[in-house]
């Protein structure tokens, strides 16, 4: 009896202790969180509502306060001709904003291709055991921590017509037979912007697929060695299969990343209608036109762009951001 | 038999190094050209050289004694430098709550954190245009400080979260059963055991804000309130097709210096903090 009564008093209020305690790290959690929700509720979610809601009036930079709301007008409106005809007006009829819709596109997905294939290499060899590997470990960080706006000068002298020192290079070694506008030809501008955007990014991909091989065990490689699997289908069987949750996740986070792009072209290719991106054209109606309501209505539209392409993305490739074991 | 073996064996080592010293000449190349035009002045400028020829500073002196150079340099620092410290501020109680609480709507909270740190920031520009209106910051490096929240904190909380999750819950436990707050936990117990993460994170944030063009170039409208990636993006000779080239190139070799100096000291750090919160480039 009395050792039933002691444990009794022993067990029961254990789980109340436990649960107040519980109760008490919840409460605390809370307030925790506070300071840092409100904080992004004011810097991101109250501007985005904002700007969706001046893509349906018709301010103007000087008159923000004074907008009237006028519906689907920046978006898609019609004016019916005196000759019957109707004549289609707004974003979705712009051409100039489908042109940048698919420079955007066609740049992000061309860079993240390249970028992923290239990254992929990159890891290959920093995950071998070589002398100087940490030599080369630090010199891909370069191109990573230079600034875009800093790379995007010095590739534009690197790349200019008449002292560029890739035409001279490309001329003496027979690759190039006359000296190429790279920035300034509308041929050769989304090149131009492609090639400084891919030796930019290569490393951050590399990096991540790095960090998705050193996690493959190495006992898997001894054994395909031992059945004599060649190294050529050991990387198609085994390394791919098993990097490709790490390469998945890099791939969202550079693609996200590409299909924003302002700056490296805002700098490297200004005025060039054959690069002109979303970001470019919206900022370009916001603010030096004057057209922010239209401006607001492109940035909407970039908005639900670039989240629609995400949800089918992370939808078709199964993504999985914690990593998978963390 | 032997001679040929080893001449493969051979190949393969030679083909190895000729591919790493590709990369590593590809990523180091234009920071080295960069750096040998800024120390070219005047017609020498103009003659490309693959080595360096001369070593003026005309270049540098003239970057740093007129215009407003000097001055970037600073909003630039004070800038990125409170940007961090409010993130950092910020971060660490709520990465606490996320990384060692339980409680429901978690994993909703940390995919919404992670969705606004990819957030095109073109979506917002306009709001955040009246709002910083509004509060009668613009172009002051309040803007700037303020909108870079926007994507410092979500970074930082995602990867300080990732960084508390792996601590060990013994430390913990022992500090609860001295019957110590959840506060007390954090500024006695993990703040002493994350100053290498808060540095790592803290730094990765600092070239974020550095490094950012968009908010800068719409939020400050005059020469002595930008940023440096504003000032090296707008610097311009005294006619349209005069590009002050040997200036740009000091201008870009003075703020990239130190961040690459900074980068290769923590490398290992930086590396890991890169996977961990996937950080843009």
């Amino acid at each position: 009896m009395a050792t039933e009564t002691m444990v009794t008093a022993g067990v029961r209020p254990a789980p109340k202790i436990k649960s107040e305690l519980t109760q008490q790290r919840v409460r605390a959690a809370r307030w925790f969180l506070l300071p840092m929700l409100i904080a992004l509720a004011i810097v991101a979610g109250w501007p985005l509502l904002r700007s969706i809601y001046f893509s349906f009036t018709d301010a103007s930079l000087s008159n923000l306060e004074g907008a009237q709301f006028i519906g689907f007008g920046n978006y898609l409106r019609w004016q019916v001709l005196d000759s019957g005809a109707v004549r289609w007006r707004g974003l979705l009829a712009d051409p100039a904003w489908w042109n940048a819709v698919w420079n955007t596109v066609r740049f992000a997905f061309t860079s993240v291709a390249f970028e992923a294939v290239l990254g992929m290499i990159v890891a290959l060899v920093l995950n071998a055991e070589f002398r100087g590997r940490g030599l080369v470990r630090a010199a891909i960080l370069i191109p990573w921590a230079i600034p875009t706006i800093v790379s995007a000068r010095m590739w534009s002298w690197m790349l200019n017509d008449q002292f560029g020192i890739l035409n001279d290079l490309g001329m003496r070694l027979g690759l190039l037979s006359q000296k190429v506008a790279w920035t300034a030809t509308s041929e050769t501008a989304m090149t131009a912007v492609l090639i400084v955007d891919i030796w930019k990014t290569t490393p951050f991909m590399a990096l991540l697929t790095l960090a998705g091989l050193q996690m493959i065990p190495k006992d898997i490689y001894e054994a395909a060695e031992i059945d004599g699997v060649h190294p050529i289908k050991q990387f198609f069987k085994i390394t791919l299969p098993l990097v490709r949750p790490a390469l998945m996740v890099a791939i969202i986070f550079r693609l996200l990343d590409a299909l924003r792009i302002f700056d490296l072209i805002y700098v490297l290719t200004p005025n060039s209608a054959a690069t002109k991106t979303m970001s470019v054209l919206a900022r370009e109606n916001l603010f030096d036109f004057d057209k922010f309501a239209y401006g607001s209505a492109m940035s909407t539209l970039l908005f639900l762009i670039i989240a629609f392409l995400t949800i089918i993305y992370i939808w078709l490739g199964q993504v999985r951001f914690d990593g998978g074991d963390r | 038999m032997t001679a040929t073996f080893d001449l493969w064996k051979f190949t393969k080592w030679a083909l190895f190094y000729l591919l790493v010293t590709f990369i590593v000449v590809v990523s180091v190349f234009p920071f080295y050209y960069a750096i040998i035009t800024s120390f070219k002045s005047g017609t020498a400028l103009f003659q490309i050289d693959y080595w360096p020829t001369s070593f003026s500073l005309d270049n540098y002196t003239a970057v740093l004694s007129t215009g407003s150079f000097p001055r970037n340099l600073l909003n630039s620092i004070f800038i990125s430098a409170m940007t961090v410290l409010l993130a950092l501020f910020l971060a660490v109680t709520a990465s606490f709550a996320l990384s060692r609480v339980r409680f429901r709507g978690r994993g909703l909270l940390l995919l919404t954190i992670l969705a606004v740190s990819m957030f095109p920031q073109m979506a917002v520009l306009a709001g955040l245009f009246e709002l910083i209106r509004f509060m009668g910051i613009y172009n002051t490096p309040w803007a700037l400080i303020f909108s870079y929240t926007i994507f410092t904190l979500p970074f930082t909380v995602w990867v300080l979260t990732t960084f508390m999750r792996d601590l060990p819950v013994e430390i913990e436990e022992a500090a609860i059963v001295d019957g110590a707050t959840p506060w007390v936990i954090i500024t006695r117990v993990f703040l002493p055991l994350m100053w290498p993460a808060l540095v790592t994170t803290g730094l990765l944030a600092f070239i974020g804000a550095w490094n950012e063009f968009l908010f800068a170039l719409t939020f400050t409208a005059n020469n002595d309130t930008r940023t440096v990636p504003v000032a090296i993006a707008l610097l311009s000779g005294s006619t349209q097709y005069e590009i002050p080239w040997g200036r740009i190139m000091a201008a870009s070799v003075i703020v990239t210096v130190p961040l690459v100096v900074l980068v290769l000291i923590f490398q290992r750090k930086i590396v890991s903090g890169l996977t961990a919160g996937g950080v843009k480039g």
